[in-house]
């Protein structure tokens, strides 16, 4: 039988993560938060490190998670100047009517 | 100032009300994802904020404290009118095989977010992707990624531990990466 080169690609990448001081994707995607929030032991962190140099696949996840995550930021930063522009001016008469009373 | 405002000082009032009210809209609107419900609740945490001025002790600043009260009460207000979501996320997840290795699609493209922020459906399409998701992992994601807080203010907040807030955080982050990766692959827009 013919293994297709992906296949044969995640095989051997399958082989390599049970080397010692490896991790596979789904133990690095474990620790994707801890080592973004700085939380890892310097050991951790190596082999967090390591695993990301090493796999192209949770290197590009990794990526576009940070992507997508600023991406979602700057967007409701857009939001909050649109919301800036259009506080109404009702509301703040009613807010301040209402302390008043 | 701050003394001003509990004498009821109109002049400090109107200017305390007109200086903080944009971004206390902004953020009960990003939690509960209604113009006019925000207006609610901003109107509700004025109120609040008034008549607990006494209690505030400066052990943070006013705005910490006034932001604390307006995330307060937008949460009462998405949970008064509906259970918070707590659907599973599975389908928005990372996938694996059987090894560990990961299934992930190759990257022949990846958008920046700047080059994405230049066009015009881009906001309507990331707010819509988060309105999408389960409630329990957009508060999650909308209070520790947007609003800045901290992980023990959150979990205080929506009464989880600390761990079930960064496990939440993790996959409400995943799955944003997932519905927003039409748009970094160029597939969208």
């Amino acid at each position: 039988m013919t293994v297709s080169r992906p296949t044969l690609r995640r095989r051997v990448h399958g082989m390599m993560f049970k080397l010692p001081l490896m991790i596979t994707c789904s133990e690095f995607e474990s620790f994707i938060l801890a080592y973004l929030e700085g939380d890892l032991a310097p050991r951790q962190k190596s082999v967090f490190e390591f695993h990301l140099k090493i796999c192209r696949e949770c290197r590009d996840y990794l990526t576009a998670y940070r992507a997508s995550l600023e991406l979602a930021k700057d967007t409701l930063g857009v939001d909050r100047n649109y919301l800036e522009d259009h506080v109404p001016e009702d509301l703040i008469k009613a807010i301040l009517a209402a302390r008043r009373a | 100032m701050i003394s001003n405002l509990k004498k009821g000082d109109g002049p400090s009032t109107d200017s305390f009300v007109r200086e903080n009210i944009a971004w206390m809209l902004a953020s009960a609107h990003r939690i509960v994802g209604d113009r006019y419900l925000a207006e609610d609740c901003v109107q509700a945490a004025f109120m609040n904020v008034f008549g607990k001025l006494d209690d505030f002790k400066g052990q943070s600043s006013l705005r910490t404290w006034m932001h604390r009260i307006v995330v307060n009460q937008a949460l009462m207000s998405l949970r008064s009118r509906k259970r918070l979501q707590e659907r599973s996320l599975d389908d928005l997840l990372p996938a694996f095989e059987a090894g560990g290795c990961r299934l992930e699609d190759p990257w022949t493209t990846l958008e920046t977010p700047e080059s994405l922020l230049v066009q015009s459906r881009t906001a309507e399409y990331v707010l819509s992707a988060i309105q999408r998701m389960p409630d329990i992992y957009r508060i999650v994601l909308l209070l520790r990624d947007i609003e800045e807080m901290s992980t023990s203010e959150v979990a205080v907040m929506l009464e989880l531990s600390e761990s079930n807030v960064k496990v939440r955080l993790h996959r409400a982050r995943s799955g944003l990466k997932k519905l927003l990766e039409p748009l970094l692959r160029g597939q969208e827009l």
